[in-house]
């Protein structure tokens, strides 16, 4: 693969190093010349000493054949501008852009820019994931889609303890999949009532969670 | 009509002043509290510190209600992103964005933002003063002239503005 890496940071610069580790092609475009020619000396001459929001130089670093343009440096607005620009004069690869502040997620998607990485979002997973007491997991991603899996355990005194599946204001585009009572799985039937220690499995979009957990978990 | 203004740099601090004074409701919103120096006296618009890209700032002002949005700070991208949020999630009718890179501004043009650059804008004008060409100038250098009279006259003492606040 041929990876356009924009921005030449922390993140590009490891990004970059991993890439070419697992022997695809690169290309760091960072606008700061002393990092620029720090990641030269680290790295080989894979570093594109230029301005990344500025279509010619995305030109320049060959985007036109790129299987891929990552925009990863710490300002959201220039990783947004970074995407559409690369969307408009590559149209061929994919566009990833990482997002600082998770709500722009919704604004990145909103303004056409779908892939897009959080690592507050996935430090948030991850935490979650090991406090067992806040009873809302979100499992997993769902790769090709803007989903994910998230598990609820209904608490008491929580806003679904004792409404039917149906009646849930669950998120635009959510389902959910199956209740866990007991050990067992019962079908997640329109009619299917919660009960306080029911492990509510949701298949929801991303952006949605937090609504997701507003229904479930209060 | 309600405008909604990112950025009280120069520009836009002046533009604030001037659509204030011809009895616009003005919101303008900065990340710097210095930034407000470059308010007129007299300013009878709101001013809100905070992120004009920010997706909860911009809802706090009022942006779904306003009838134009101006992005008119010193960053092209933040312009461009806080434009595009007005335009297509606020769905604002007027949006206009400051982005000096002309080639950016042509791109963003056809998406159906307003963007002008101060590097053309600018350099046609003076190009045009140069070339003798009065058409091209004319109403804008009377225009300017017209105002600029009126600004020395109501800030005729000289005001500091702090250093932060100078870009």
């Amino acid at each position: 693969m041929y990876v356009l890496v924009a921005g030449g940071g922390e993140v590009g610069f490891h990004l970059a190093k991993a890439l070419i580790e697992a022997a695809h092609e690169v290309m760091v475009i960072e606008s700061d010349r002393r990092r620029a020619q720090w990641i030269e000396e680290q790295l080989g001459s894979v570093v594109l000493n230029a301005p990344a929001d500025e279509g010619r130089y995305q030109i320049e670093a060959g985007c036109q054949r790129a299987d891929a343009v990552l925009a990863v440096t710490g300002d959201d607005a220039k990783n947004l501008v970074i995407c559409q620009l690369a969307r408009h004069n590559c149209p061929g690869g994919r566009v990833i852009a990482r997002v600082n502040d998770p709500k722009n997620e919704i604004v990145f998607k909103a303004l056409g820019i779908d892939e897009t990485v959080s690592s507050t979002r996935v430090l948030m997973n991850v935490l979650e994931q090991e406090l067992p007491t806040s009873g809302f997991l979100p499992l997993m991603p769902l790769t090709g889609s803007h989903l994910e899996i998230i598990e609820a355990e209904i608490s008491p005194g929580t806003p679904a303890v004792g409404r039917s599946v149906r009646s849930l204001k669950l998120p635009e585009g959510s389902l959910v999949g199956g209740i866990v009572r007991s050990g067992k799985v019962v079908p997640a039937v329109g009619e299917a009532v919660l009960e306080v220690g029911d492990r509510v499995i949701v298949f929801a979009p991303t952006v949605a969670e937090a609504d997701v957990r507003k229904v479930l978990a209060g | 009509m309600k405008v909604v203004i990112s950025g009280c740099g120069r520009v836009g601090g002046f533009l604030a002043g001037l659509l204030d004074s011809e009895g616009h409701e003005v919101t303008i919103v900065d990340l710097d509290k210095g930034a407000f120096m470059h308010l007129p006296d007299g300013f009878g618009g709101t001013t809100h510190l905070g992120n004009g890209v920010d997706l909860d700032v911009l809802r706090q002002v009022g942006v779904d209600r306003a009838d134009a949005f101006l992005a008119l700070t010193q960053g092209d991208n933040r312009n461009l992103m806080a434009a595009q949020i007005a335009k297509e999630i606020f769905r604002v009718q007027r949006v206009v964005a400051k982005v000096n890179d002309p080639i950016r501004a042509q791109i963003y043009r056809d998406k159906g933002i307003i963007t002008f650059s101060r590097t053309t804008i600018l350099g046609l004008l003076v190009h045009a003063m140069l070339m003798d060409e009065t058409e091209i100038g004319e109403k804008l250098l009377g225009r300017m002239l017209e105002v600029e009279r009126g600004l020395a006259g109501r800030d005729a003492k000289p005001r500091r503005v702090p250093a932060e606040a100078r870009r």
